[in-house]
């Protein structure tokens, strides 16, 4: 990287996260004296506000320019969904992982205005507010988390439209689309009308916003000519022309391109605090007909389109992921917010969609080492060896990135839905592996679900052998099971009741969003919502999917493998005497806790009695989620990530049959139990193709290597056959470790020589010093593979 | 039978169960008494017991269905990077019509075949199964007759003439030479295998594969009880075999180490 860029990198890694408050005083203050009736549009004259006045901020050297708070790194709050305590404030401060500097001035307001104007009414508050006593006892007890009490749904990601159209453009359409109303036939005419004309306010905030910065931008270049720095000045001057130019008007070239999708990603994650934040989607193909433009005009060089990028890059890695409240604020350890490119795959026609920028994009992603964004590749079988080779050999440098996916699987499971093949091939994977149709979907995740909980509360009689409460319907004591399918029978009962609660807690939370938060801006960028006058937090979307995401299915497989061939088909082992094993947390019973972890067979060693297990396990929950209407005209789908909840799902629920002590994590993804798969990765792979992919909207498989293993173009080429195999087999994505658990464990010893040190957690990378104890011990754990 | 300490818990069972009394518990240790072991094909007591399979009977009676439907277990690998199965040991060649049995399932099912050797066999043996074989992974310990009697035990004669039978037949085939530092690496030892490799009937090899001589073996013999002959001799690092592969190169080979393809 040039001096510019290798400046601007240092200044991102050197800046600390810090808490400003003033997104928290511009809302406050303007909901406080504004008397719009209309949710929609006083959202919208909101965001309006944030642009006209929030600090406009450009760095020195810098090209693409705009920055969510009023400089890198300081993270805005949203007091309307979730408002920090003082408490808070203060945990974020002065706690030792992953701080945000919380300065006096900020609590003070915190103290004086903020808190008093937003207790009770935040969206927190509501949501807490209408949850069942039976939702909140199962929330407590961790059999499932809930996405939405502290960030809005966003999971989703922006499309080629900006690249196209300008707002001057997008608010055109809206014109038309109000004038297409029809108030005497159409009850819903005026609720739309409201959406519509809250979507233009939005798509007029957004220029105003751009234009502030061509403004700064036009004094600062002044500045600089007065300074004797011309060189500054004439670039300060283009970056004016810019924002000047886009995001109103379609960008001409690849700088305008970049920037105009920069001003839009803030746009997002202002109006909400977002989940994923938001996500340029299928980059290299967007960029491309800019780039060869460029080229083909001299406009423009490898290298300048190199240094743009780049500049993009560090963009990302400003904004770290907004800090959340409460018991989740102390747990929740990351600042990535999952920003997650996609490059190669397929065009919209269906051929090999690898170009010259997604090269590019490779060696910015070498070269640039970022935790944000996120990457990955899609890989379709149409896809050349070269990209993946290319990907790999990234890889192989072991900090986590890119992730890979299956483009052709990607497809393959937006079919099933019934999305058209077209909106299927421009969409890809976007936060950790969740699976959307890019700028046509919201697909929502509303939750982990823990697996091995649910088969805790079968062999409690529904009861919660932590806290002692009955939580689950009575579904038969154990000692009475005859046989492993009656066990079974009441894992499924079990399944069905608090899948039920789940359900029924998304939906009003759903229509809470719907109703007092919707997203205008966020609406603009997301087909249909323009042309059918609705939010995206209520059906506006061409397609919305609700997900709820499986965890620790490789331990409650282990432990079902266990109970099955000790308890019921050996009977070795009497029901009782293993619960109270269990109870005592295997204290006394070592050698029962031995034979079962050790003579069982389990998930991760291609073992069909195992892995028919995992599967009858899977084929539940998908039975159970899969295909049951939303509240915005879509359906449910299942997802089987943990993110870090396996570690969570660990802490709460007691011993498993399967040897596991409670307390420990459970199974992270579709990843066998740590240290359960002994036969290789071949057997993994073979063992987590079992699955059906397809059915779900996102897997996620972990894999660690020894550097050694990887080492030369033999090790690339082998891990390319691997990754291939995989594909071929069905698997929607697999992601690599390498690293030695040696230097894993020396980085847990010294810290202080190891604080650059980035490890593939789950779907995303992080830094491995910032990560609690807990997974740092379960990723040292993952079975780490020397040969192939 | 190999007994694994770091997996054993302690917990006795097996002194317990031993119908022998060939194991005794020595400070929450089992030791065992080798010479009053027996150890059962299908399984011994002490095995049966453990909880926490710290003993494992080494080897096991397979029939060729079962060995193939093991090797068929990632047959979506082999046809996505062309590689298959290696047959090594041990000795393959030590069950002639079993490893022909085997070969043959893998022409059936179209799976590429390697086998692993220290051509030490029968010419007979090797003749039968030439046709079948894909690929040939020969050792070459060492290639004068008088050092391989004292360092081997037996004569390097059937090795020589298994090569040479390969060779002149066309098959495919790559030495392997395992460097032991100064055991088998002297230069009069480099400049014979030069001269053997290249003087091969079908124009001679030149393709040699170097083998970084460890010393993870050094565990196995504990785990098994036996005594370890080569303590003391060192690993050969990378440094000294590239030293070793230069002077092969000199004299015509093209050398490669660790054994990768």
């Amino acid at each position: 990287m040039n001096s510019r860029v290798s400046q601007l990198r240092h200044e991102s890694l050197e800046a600390a996260p810090c808490i400003s408050s003033e997104r928290a005083e511009l809302i406050t203050q303007f909901v406080a004296g504004d008397r719009t009736a209309s949710p929609v549009l006083r959202r919208a004259r909101a965001f309006r506000r944030l642009m006209e006045k929030k600090t406009i901020y450009i760095g020195k050297g810098e090209l693409i320019v705009g920055e969510r708070g009023p400089a890198p790194k300081a993270v805005p709050t949203y007091p309307e969904l979730c408002c920090h305590s003082l408490d808070d404030l203060e945990l974020l401060h002065s706690r030792e992982k992953i701080p945000f500097a919380c300065p006096p001035d900020v609590r003070k307001v915190y103290e004086e205005r903020i808190i008093p104007f937003w207790r009770g009414r935040s969206m927190r508050d509501l949501i807490f507010d209408e949850m069942t006593d039976e939702w909140k006892a199962a929330y407590e007890a961790g059999i499932f988390t809930e996405f939405m009490e502290q960030r809005a749904p966003g999971h989703t990601v922006a499309d080629d439209k900006i690249y196209r159209k300008g707002f001057g453009h997008l608010r055109q359409e809206i014109a038309a689309s109000l004038a297409r109303l029809d108030y005497s036939s159409d009850p819903k005419a005026q609720a739309k009308s409201e959406q519509l004309r809250a979507m233009d306010i939005c798509a007029e905030a957004i220029c105003i916003f751009a234009r502030r910065h061509a403004e700064l931008a036009r004094e600062m270049a002044v500045q600089a000519a007065q300074d004797g720095d011309l060189a500054r000045a004439a670039e300060l001057g283009r970056i004016a022309e810019v924002c000047s130019w886009v995001p109103e008007n379609p960008p001409r070239d690849f700088w305008e391109a970049l920037q105009a999708y920069w001003f839009v990603h803030l746009g997002v994650i202002t109006e909400l605090n977002t989940w994923d934040s938001f996500n340029p989607g299928r980059l290299d193909q967007h960029l491309y007909p800019f780039y060869k433009q460029g080229l083909a005009c001299g406009t423009l060089t490898e290298e300048s389109a190199r240094e743009l990028l780049q500049c993009f890059w560090i963009k990302f890695n400003n904004q770290p992921a907004p800090p959340k409240v409460g018991v989740t604020a102390a747990e929740s350890g990351t600042y990535t917010d999952f920003a997650n490119i996609n490059c190669g795959g397929m065009t919209p026609d269906g051929q090999d969609g690898v170009n010259d920028v997604t090269y590019l994009v490779l060696d910015v992603i070498d070269e640039m080492r970022l935790l944000q964004p996120s990457s990955n590749i899609q890989l379709s079988a149409k896809n050349p060896d070269r990209f993946l080779k290319r990907a790999l050999r990234v890889v192989r440098k072991g900090w986590g990135q890119p992730s890979i996916f299956n483009a052709d699987t990607v497809v393959q499971e937006m079919l099933r839905v019934g999305k058209s093949l077209e909106d299927a091939r421009a969409g890809g994977t976007s936060g950790c592996v969740e699976t959307g149709a890019f700028g046509k979907e919201a697909y929502i995740l509303s939750g982990y679900f823990n697996l091995p909980k649910i088969l805790e509360l079968a062999l409690h009689d529904g009861k919660d052998p932590r806290t002692g409460r009955q939580l689950g319907p009575t579904t038969g004591r154990p000692g009475g099971f005859s046989s492993f399918d009656e066990l079974m029978g009441a894992f499924r009962q079990q399944l069905h009741h608090f899948i039920e609660i789940k359900v029924r807690g998304n939906n009003v939370i759903e229509q809470l969003y719907a109703r007092y938060m919707p997203a205008p801006f966020l609406s603009l960028l997301v087909d249909d919502c323009i042309a059918r006058g609705l939010d995206y937090h209520d059906g506006g979307a061409r397609y919305n999917t609700t997900y709820i995401q499986g965890v620790g299915i490789g331990t409650i497989t282990d432990s079902l493998s266990a109970i099955k061939r000790h308890v019921f088909d050996g009977r070795q082992i009497g029901m009782g005497d293993l619960l109270a094993a269990l109870d005592a947390n295997f204290a006394g019973h070592e050698r029962l806790r031995a034979r079962l972890r050790d003579d069982t067979p389990r998930y991760g060693n291609d073992d069909d009695d195992a892995d028919s297990i995992m599967k009858s396990v899977f084929h539940a929950f998908f039975g159970e989620v899969d295909g049951r209407p939303n509240t915005k005209g879509g359906r449910y789908c299942i997802d089987m990530l943990p993110t870090t909840c396996h570690v969570y799902f660990g802490s709460v629920t007691q011993a498993t049959p399967d040897g596991r002590l409670a307390g420990e994590p459970v199974s992270e993804g579709i990843s066998p139990v740590q240290g359960a798969d002994r036969r290789g990765p071949t057997a993994v792979l073979c063992s987590a193709a079992k699955m059906d992919h397809a059915l779900t909207g996102g897997t996620l498989l972990n894999m660690k290597f020894t550097p050694r293993l990887l080492e030369g173009e033999d090790g690339i080429a082998n891990l390319a056959h691997l990754v291939r195999t995989y594909f071929k087999l069905g698997g929607h994505h697999v992601q690599f470790n390498v690293v030695n658990a040696r230097t894993l464990l020396d980085a847990q010893a010294h810290p202080e020589n190891h604080r650059d040190l980035i490890v593939r957690v789950a779907g995303y990378s992080d830094y491995f010093c910032d990560l609690s104890r807990a997974l740092q011990d379960e990723i040292i754990a993952r079975t780490e593979h020397e040969s192939f | 039978m190999m007994y694994w300490p770091s997996r054993c818990v302690g917990c006795g069972a097996c002194a317990e169960a031993c119908p022998e009394g060939a194991i005794r518990m020595e400070a929450g240790r089992p030791v065992v008494a080798r010479e009053l072991c027996v150890v059962e094909a299908d399984g011994s007591a002490c095995i049966e017991v453990c909880p926490a399979e710290a003993r494992t009977l080494v080897g096991r009676t397979v029939s060729v269905a079962d060995v193939m439907a093991e090797v068929l277990r990632d047959r979506a690998f082999y046809d996505q990077s062309g590689g298959g199965v290696t047959f090594t040991g041990g000795e393959p060649l030590a069950q002639p019509d079993f490893l022909c049995a085997l070969l043959r399932e893998c022409r059936r099912f179209d799976v590429h075949s390697a086998v692993d050797t220290s051509g030490i066999a029968d010419a007979w043996a090797v003749e039968a199964i030439a046709h079948l074989v894909d690929l040939w992974l020969f050792d070459v310990k060492i290639v004068d007759p008088a050092r391989h009697m004292v360092l081997v035990g037996c004569s390097n004669q059937p090795v020589l003439d298994n090569l040479r039978l390969l060779a002149g037949r066309g098959c495919q085939i790559r030495v392997r030479v395992p460097v032991v530092p100064g055991i088998n690496d002297s230069p009069s030892d480099l400049r014979d295998l030069a001269r053997l490799l290249t003087s091969l009937p079908g124009g001679g090899l030149r393709r040699v594969d170097l083998l970084p001589y460890h010393e993870s073996g050094i565990e196995k013999y504990a785990r098994l009880g036996r005594e370890y002959m080569l303590e003391g001799v060192g690993q050969a690092n990378a440094e000294y075999v590239e030293s070793i592969a230069g002077e092969l190169r000199r004299m015509g080979l093209d050398v490669r180490t660790g054994g990768g393809w």
